[in-house]
């Protein structure tokens, strides 16, 4: 069983693709990753030596941020706006989209799940 | 689209000469400004300016991390006081 970086990987899926499941790897990162240390891309995850393991394990602890610390970086970079007082950081307090998108319809996918918005009744 | 780098980034230069000056002369003193469309310098850092939100003028302390953002990010525009019908805590309570 391969675990890299507190993840594990599924074990039936070519290694290119299981990379993928790590947060902070997606298919661009998960390629250059195995043309660095050398592994062929198409092997299975079981079918993996402790040895490519190990190395992949390397270069991903060495030269990328996966997982929790960019989880942490990504948090901060929204703490920051939201505490200089920015427009932006206003936006993330709010849940509203940040980059000037229309609110009038849509922007579900910062709102949330759609509220009904009736007439009040009297 | 962000701007050229061949560009650097714009600083109302009017601006810049007036907190340069009080840089040099170690004042502290609000500066009023209409230029929402300048990036913020280094040199803006521990001033207050006073950014024109198209209604008055919203004082603005400058900090470090703010610098590379526009002036205008900083004095918003508009107001929202919430839809009409809908009930806000406050009008709540008030009923």
């Amino acid at each position: 069983m391969a675990r890299i970086a507190g993840v594990d990987l599924p074990k039936n899926k070519r290694i290119e693709v299981g990379l993928t499941y790590i947060y902070g790897i997606g298919d661009h990162y998960a390629r250059k990753i195995l043309k660095e240390t050398g592994v062929d891309p198409d092997t299975r995850v079981h079918s993996l030596t402790e040895d490519d393991v190990a190395k992949i394990r390397n270069a991903i602890d060495n030269d990328y941020k996966v997982e929790g610390e960019l989880r942490t970086e990504i948090a901060m970079n929204i703490k920051r706006l939201i505490d200089i007082g920015s427009y932006r950081g206003l936006r993330h307090r709010r849940g509203l989209p940040v980059r000037g998108q229309n609110t009038k319809n849509n922007a579900r996918t910062r709102k949330g799940p759609g509220k009904a918005v009736g007439k009040s009744k009297k | 689209m962000a701007r050229s780098l061949k560009k650097g980034p714009y600083i109302s230069p009017s601006l810049l000469k007036k907190v340069e000056e009080l840089n040099r002369t170690n004042a502290k003193k609000v500066v009023k400004t209409w230029a929402r469309r300048s990036t913020i310098p280094p040199e803006f850092v521990g001033h207050t300016l006073a950014v024109h939100n198209g209604n008055k003028f919203i004082p603005v302390f400058i900090t470090e991390n703010m610098v590379g953002h526009k002036l205008g990010e900083f004095a918003p525009t508009r107001v929202f006081r919430g839809h009409a019908g809908k009930l806000t805590e406050r009008k709540l309570q008030l009923k």
